[in-house]
């Protein structure tokens, strides 16, 4: 198969990108959590409780007012491959977790890979919704439907005072959790980027890498996401989000001005040498590609590269993740040879957009 | 720095073992470290989330030294303990918020910004609410009624109770 027909068929629509100020979020997400009263959360499911979970969702699915919504797909854990989940993963559409949970895991998936359902996570229902740039609200009124529709159909544990329970008291009440991926290199580059999200974490957000809790921000890469879940309604955590995400898109905007302005020659040079070696390199770890990527996307942005799309620094930072590798490739493969079909992917996808010179 | 072990992540686990003098240095990847052995993996464990979780939830005891001796606080529908709660820093069943609510209202301050929710609720929930309160609302009026000796009322409401009560399923 072709790359461009793998890509056709193996990218969710987040990583096509499109979407307001996309030239620095990359993604929006809203994550919802939901458990069904009267039985034990997945932490002391016994294989009963979670085929009676499963088989609740999957009913609640059938439902005309949760077909409106889309066409879905439910496929357990057990049933696909270990490649396949960690495929998921890295496509941010299951977590690491649910990719572990083989027994009692399942997964919904809307065709277009916008809308996700995981079952039997820490919580029963984790509904997903995530959507290219910058699109809190919208990911939001979808999630909210989702969340409609299915609790017309499954009874939810809900209290009074307390909201939505869950498995982690971290998630109780609203059980959102909202989240954007900025790519800010500028920030970065300026030496600005560990005070602006100390201050970020102050104001009750939490920042984290590509691929959330513990990951580094490779890349240039971060995530920023809300922590309290509770006294608060979804509308005030997304608008409380929005803005402080508003306010460091602007630093990012305007710390990639000044470099322009203060160091073109050592911008252009930086992100010249990246799209060179990432054109011509024969051999590439996943941590310098991350980087040769986060610098030839900021050279799109800037200007200082034309003839090649925005969408690659997302595309390829997910491609070239090991999972997905050996997906494209059909073969298991060792940390070297990842290396060396990494290389050549990133050439073959540079190839797609320009006559490299 | 990379893993020592596998070369191929990045070594955020360090960590230094002193056996009988001896020095030995580690610089292993999270993955490698779990599956390095037991004594890292305790380690490690002392620095993770549900501990630091489970220390802020522990809030009676000083570091150290055990609270003292008292019955221990049983969920009873999942039968999960207040203990095993702040252990995993995960609920075993909806019930458990009712069950540890003594200790709950101190926890959610410290990692919430309340303790009511003030969100979506949902319209089942709602009904379900409502129709609660008018029950609770006869029952009262029904005990009323019998108090007072107004047995053609009570058993006006009687019949109303038990109406409200098959239509919610009871």
């Amino acid at each position: 198969m072709s790359l461009s027909d793998f890509m056709q068929q193996a990218m969710s629509r987040w990583m096509k990108g499109g979407g307001p100020q996309d030239d620095i979020i990359l993604s929006s997400r809203i994550r919802i959590a939901r458990n069904l009263q009267d039985l034990p959360f997945p932490i002391l499911q016994t294989d009963v409780h979670a085929e009676q979970v499963i088989s609740d969702v999957q009913n609640a699915m059938a439902h005309p007012d949760v077909q409106k919504l889309g066409t879905f797909e439910f496929a357990r854990c057990r049933e696909m491959s270990q490649l396949d989940r960690h495929v998921l993963v890295e496509k941010h559409l299951i977590s690491k977790d649910l990719a572990d949970q083989v027994r009692h895991g399942a997964v919904v998936l809307r065709n277009d890979e916008v809308m996700s359902i995981m079952i039997n996570e820490e919580d029963h229902l984790r509904i997903q919704v995530i959507m290219p740039g910058f699109r809190l609200t919208e990911a939001w009124q979808l999630a909210n439907a989702m969340d409609d529709a299915l609790e017309g159909q499954l009874p939810y544990a809900f209290d009074d005072t307390l909201g939505y329970l869950t498995a982690c008291p971290t998630n109780v009440g609203t059980g959102i959790r909202a989240s954007v991926m900025m790519h800010l290199p500028g920030l970065v580059l300026s030496g600005q980027v560990n005070r602006m999200l100390s201050a970020v974490s102050q104001v009750g957000l939490t920042v984290r890498g590509l691929y959330g809790e513990g990951s580094e921000a490779a890349g240039n890469i971060f995530q920023v996401s809300n922590q309290v879940t509770l006294g608060e309604s979804e509308e005030e955590i997304i608008n409380n989000l929005s803005s402080v995400v508003q306010q460091l898109i602007d630093h990012e905007r305007a710390a990639r001005r000044a470099l322009l302005q203060q160091n073109r020659e050592v911008l252009e040079d930086r992100v010249c040498r990246s799209f060179g070696i990432l054109a011509y390199a024969r051999r590439m770890d996943s941590k310098e590609s991350l980087q040769r990527l986060s610098d030839v996307r900021l050279g799109i942005d800037l200007g200082i590269i034309k003839g090649v799309s925005a969408g690659i620094l997302q595309e390829l930072t997910v491609m070239t993740q090991p999972a997905f590798l050996q997906k494209y490739y059909g073969q298991e493969l060792g940390p070297s040879e990842r290396d060396i079909r990494r290389a050549t992917l990133i050439r073959e996808r540079l190839r797609l957009d320009t006559e490299v010179r | 720095m990379l893993c020592q072990r596998c070369h191929e992540r990045q070594a955020t686990v360090h960590l230094k073992k002193v056996v009988s003098g001896e020095e030995t240095e580690y610089h292993l990847c999270e993955v490698c470290a779990m599956e390095q052995g037991d004594w890292i993996a305790k380690a490690m464990k002392a620095f993770d989330f549900n501990h630091l979780l489970s220390g802020l939830l522990n809030t009676d005891s000083s570091p150290g030294i055990p609270s003292q001796v008292q019955a221990p606080l049983r969920c009873d529908v999942c039968g999960m303990t207040y203990q095993q709660f702040t252990d995993v820093g995960r609920f075993g069943c909806p019930h458990c918020y009712k069950s540890f609510a003594p200790r709950l209202n101190a926890l959610l301050r410290r990692i919430q910004s309340s303790t009511t929710h003030t969100g979506k609720v949902p319209n089942r929930a709602g009904e379900a609410v409502q129709r609660r309160r008018r029950l609770e609302q006869l029952r009262k009026q029904l005990n009323q009624a019998i108090a007072a000796e107004r047995y053609e009322e009570a058993a006006h409401l009687r019949d109303q109770i038990r109406q409200l009560e098959q239509a919610s399923g009871h």
